[in-house]
């Protein structure tokens, strides 16, 4: 099994008439995913490489069944385009724009969260998600991940996320379900939601999590684990030396005021239990040895 | 993006807020012009990106001219935690009878918004929060809903402000709210928010950060961003779109992506070395990114050695390889260069490389490796600029 996406996940592409969104979306269906439809408001009816595109997701929806939605359009055009989504009928809602303005995260999620509380979104700003073999939804690099287990990866980082699935593949480990969660202060699905949902998936037997300076989401995962999680969890933190009130890149990722420092992180990650690689090649080779004492 | 205090209270104002009147100066004149059409007492303050400006001599009362002149001179240049002065905010003293403290800011645990509110202002929230944390009422809401009256009368009321000033505190907290949420800050902090000697409630100081995402709304907001202090490296960086964070090392930093840009620089630190900067070029690593990076980083005179680590996802090693040719045609490199390149097609990207490589462009075969070397390049280079 996987989490969130498999080879049933049938997706519907917002943005595939751009370049971006076309570029992607036929990769990810290059690599079997079920790409199934594509929108646009003034364009229904044409297609992308024989991909239909409709006016709405609701369309979309009624016409293919799709069940899952990738965002590719504009930052400003985010919100309206996940509540689209959302009224449309899919489960699932993937946001790959990076950009998107922490109120409109924070309304969209809280708009979510109260008149569609069944579905699921990632991101904004993150690469998306993939189950090697199955289902690739999002920027990632297909074919750089192992299908199989037994392995889950949630991260905060888009390239860290491509560095520990190559990792893992040289060292011949299979990943069930990568998520990557994305550095933007609201994401639409967290740590914690990750776990939880490794936790009830058979085939993953243990998972790494990668994350990053700022924020808590690192220190809630901790005591999630320490409470709730009975498989093996190998952990690396970015941003061990990074300057208080610096952004590191993501909108996320900045230590202020003495909070979301790595040290912080680390810590509580091992007073949960789980083993902080002190760089990704390292966590990589402790994970393997978590993977062989399985 | 951070605002100026005087930034910020102009912010405040544009959505209602009350404000002291003041005006900018630039030099002692401009300050002494500035007073006397304000009128004395006035209060001179330098305006800087950091806190503890107040212990660190950067605010100052004057009662008259002279005062005004004298203190405009000791403040201007003066070097506040590493921020030198060059700007000054003059503004009508205020008669403070008590000092509140009241801000909004995003709670990322709870994805919800925050508000903190506090009869003990004026100090670091912080340290009441640390201290006394029964001192400060906060209030969660709703992104969809918004603060209601109902909601912001009971906050004030738990917050123990003086009952004399309730109808004033609801009225500016909504104020402020919106500032927030309509504006798109990141962060509004007033503190202290006081009640002068006739009983009204005003912003004495102003934090503001807006987000930098949310500039297609505002167009206005370019100006804010042109006071932002970065160190000249940062400028070169900035105006060339790089992702760029200057550091105080030797080993220069380019990577792709943010995460493994952090990575690089902790790994060159964990190797012994010191990181001179985090530099993130994105997803791709064409020619023109890959000599902007090289020149902003080469550019910098600590610099002893240069780490580029790049792990190709979709972007295949050829790609790479080739931005990477093109650019050391461009550019002419003083440091020497350590590659780590990995991921997609690395191998024929490397093949591509090999006729390039020398002293000065060397390839690793990992990322812990890759650092390494170039800490012992950098060891090497001594104090001497290669």
């Amino acid at each position: 099994m996987s989490i969130f996406v498999d080879e049933n996940t049938r997706v519907v592409y917002q943005g595939l008439t751009g370049s971006a969104g076309r570029y992607y979306g036929l990769l990810n269906r290059e690599y079997g995913t079920q790409v199934v439809a594509g929108t646009h408001p003034r364009k229904a009816g044409s297609d992308v490489d024989g991909i239909p595109i409709f006016a709405t997701v609701g369309d979309a929806v009624a016409a293919t069944g799709a069940d899952a939605s990738c965002i590719f359009v504009p930052a400003p055009g985010v919100p309206g385009a996940v509540l689209e989504a959302a009224e449309g009928g899919v489960r699932f809602i993937v946001v790959i724009t990076e950009g998107v303005p922490m109120h409109d995260e924070a309304r969209t999620f809280a708009h979510l969260q109260r008149h569609h509380p069944d579905v699921r979104l990632l991101g904004p700003n993150c690469p998306g998600v993939i189950s090697p073999g199955r289902c690739n939804i999002g920027i990632t690099a297909g074919h750089i991940a192992k299908p199989g287990g037994p392995v889950g990866i949630v991260s905060r980082s888009g390239t860290l996320t491509y560095q520990a699935l190559h990792e893992l593949k040289e060292k011949g480990i299979g990943c069930t379900t990568c998520v990557g969660i994305g550095g933007d202060p609201v994401p639409g699905t967290n740590f914690i939601d990750c776990l939880a949902a490794f936790e009830d998936d058979p085939e993953t037997e243990a998972v790494m999590l990668i994350g990053e300076i700022g924020g808590s989401a690192e220190e809630e995962a901790a005591e999630f684990i320490a409470e709730r999680l009975s498989k093996p969890v190998v952990a690396y933190i970015a941003g061990m030396t990074a300057p208080p009130g610096k952004k590191m890149g993501h909108a996320g990722a900045i230590v202020s005021g003495g909070k979301g420092t790595a040290a912080a992180k680390v810590e509580a990650l091992s007073a949960a239990g789980v083993r902080v690689g002190s760089n990704p090649t390292q966590a990589g080779e402790i994970m393997a040895e978590v993977v062989a004492s399985l | 993006m951070d605002l100026l205090e005087h930034q910020g209270k102009e912010f405040f104002a544009s959505y209602g807020l009350p404000t002291s009147p003041g005006e900018v100066a630039f030099s002692a004149e401009e300050a002494v012009a500035a007073a006397e059409r304000i009128g004395y007492p006035v209060v001179v303050k330098a305006q800087v990106h950091v806190g503890g400006r107040g212990k660190a001599g950067g605010i100052k009362l004057a009662t008259d001219a002279a005062e005004a002149r004298r203190h405009a001179e000791a403040i201007l240049g003066l070097d506040i935690r590493g921020h030198v002065v060059r700007r000054l905010w003059i503004e009508k003293a205020a008669d403070i009878a008590e000092e509140y403290y009241a801000g909004f800011t995003l709670d990322r645990s709870a994805r919800r918004h925050l508000g903190m509110l506090s009869a003990q202002g004026g100090v670091d929230i912080e340290e009441v929060a640390a201290t006394a944390p029964e001192a400060i009422a906060r209030i969660h809401i709703d992104p969809t809903e918004g603060l209601s009256e109902g909601a912001c009368r009971q906050w004030v009321a738990d917050a123990k402000l003086n009952p004399a000033v309730t109808e004033q505190a609801v009225e500016l907290l909504s104020l402020l709210y919106r500032a927030y949420v309509e504006g798109d800050a990141d962060l509004v902090e007033i503190n202290p928010l006081i009640v002068t000697g006739d009983g009204r409630l005003r912003v004495l100081d102003a934090k503001v950060t807006l987000d930098g995402n949310a500039q297609f709304r505002h167009p206005g907001y370019a100006a804010y961003d042109e006071t932002v202090e970065r160190d000249e490296r940062e400028q070169e960086a900035h105006a060339r779109g790089l992702q760029y964070v200057g550091l105080d090392g030797t080993v220069g930093v380019i990577a792709n992506g943010a995460g493994l840009a952090m990575a690089t620089v902790d790994i060159v630190d964990e190797a012994g070395g010191t990181p001179a900067n985090f530099l993130d070029i994105g997803g791709g690593a064409n020619a023109d990114v890959m000599s902007a990076a090289l020149e902003v980083v080469d550019g910098d005179r600590s610099v002893r050695a240069i780490f580029i680590n790049i792990f190709g996802g979709i972007t295949k090693g050829e790609e790479v390889a080739r931005g990477i040719i093109e650019a050391l045609g461009r550019v002419d490199i003083a440091s020497p260069i350590i590659l780590r390149l990995d991921g997609t097609n690395a191998t024929e990207g490397t093949e591509m490389l090999r006729p390039y490589l020398s002293d000065k462009l060397r390839l690793a075969p990992d990322m812990v490796e890759a650092a390494r070397m170039a800490v012992t390049a950098s060891a090497e280079a001594g104090e001497g600029r290669p």
